[in-house]
């Protein structure tokens, strides 16, 4: 069965609102600056083995390094500072060069939006994993660690996978069903009912939901 | 960034205004409220005890006492919902956010009235 191909546009996150729905609840809202987005190169089974876009979104003042600059002087476009690969768009026949944008998403009513998390540090198991604290009095040596990791001799090992503190955020999170509020082509404005990765300024992929 | 947030925000603020009012004022808010299939509107009277200035996330909150328990409730200034605000008496107070007011009971509750200033000359 070929799987479905969804359609996908390059963004950056503006930041929150909210809004009044038609029947007047408030609604929070992300502002997403969605495309144009410029085809960087055409990749195909014959040559790459696999199908899918290389795009470009974001105009940079930058001077791009040798291989980038390749890649922009071959399609004839300015620097850009996002370059991801993409589905072949089904339906929309992209050839290089080409600029599209998010009259691809017309009718669309529900997106998931990728981004980088934003990052946490290195964060306790408190606040990572949500663990209960500890007790905060009578000389109480827990109040926020990790506690036991394990049994003893049997298996004499810690599990793994095992909830400990490291790095949070600035991690690839994905979230999933996001309604669409409005899909504004002139503007490039995308907004999206609820919140996406990333603070703002930070580039998100969005694709259609399944 | 912002700008393209502020122009999103821009035509989410009602037309015109409401009512001129202030933190201290006790005030009558027009609520509509949808009871299954029908509407009808509610009034909730009380003090403004602060005011939240955000452009179309504006808010303001009221407070008032109903059988001695203190009630309350934080409307957005530009809700479809607030049909009306009718100013009932106007408040002197010194404060921003009258958050005081909830630790106190009976008649320490009353804001003061304003009184209409002295014309110059």
């Amino acid at each position: 069965m070929a799987q479905r191909i969804r359609k996908t546009i390059l963004g950056k996150k503006l930041g929150m609102s909210q809004m009044f729905d038609e029947s007047g609840n408030m609604i929070p809202v992300t502002l997403i600056e969605a495309g144009p987005c410029t085809v960087l190169q055409v990749k195909g089974i014959a040559k790459d083995g696999y199908e899918a876009l290389q795009v470009g979104f974001d105009a940079s003042h930058k001077d791009p390094n040798k291989p980038k600059a390749g890649l922009f002087d071959k399609v004839g476009c300015e620097t850009k500072r996002m370059i991801r690969e993409i589905p072949p768009q089904e339906g929309h026949e992209l050839e290089e060069g080409q600029d599209f944008n998010l009259s691809l998403f017309d009718g669309v009513e529900k997106v998931d939006v990728q981004g980088i998390s934003k990052g946490k540090g290195f964060a306790g198991t408190v606040k990572r994993w949500n663990h209960h604290i500890g007790p905060q009095g009578h000389g109480s040596k827990s109040k926020r660690t990790i506690g036991s990791t394990g049994q003893s001799q049997d298996p004499g090992r810690v599990i793994k996978g095992k909830k400990m503190a490291g790095q949070m955020g600035s991690a690839k999170v994905k979230v999933r069903n996001l309604k669409v509020v409005n899909c504004d082509v002139e503007q490039n404005l995308l907004i999206v009912c609820g919140a996406v990765p990333g603070s703002p300024g930070s580039y998100l992929m969005v694709e259609e939901s399944l | 960034m912002t700008n393209k947030i502020s122009e999103f925000e821009k035509d989410k603020v009602k037309e015109e205004a409401l009512a001129e009012f202030h933190v201290g004022d006790t005030i009558d808010v027009h609520v509509r409220i949808v009871e299954g299939e029908k509407q009808r509107v509610q009034i909730f009277n009380g003090t403004v005890i602060g005011r939240k200035k955000r452009g179309s996330r504006s808010a303001f909150t009221v407070r008032r006492i109903v059988a001695g328990e203190g009630v309350e409730r934080t409307f957005p200034l530009h809700s479809p919902w607030i049909e009306k605000i009718e100013v009932k008496r106007l408040g002197r107070v010194r404060r921003a956010k009258l958050y005081y007011l909830r630790d106190r009971i009976g008649k320490a509750t009353k804001v003061r009235e304003k009184v209409a200033l002295r014309r110059k000359g």
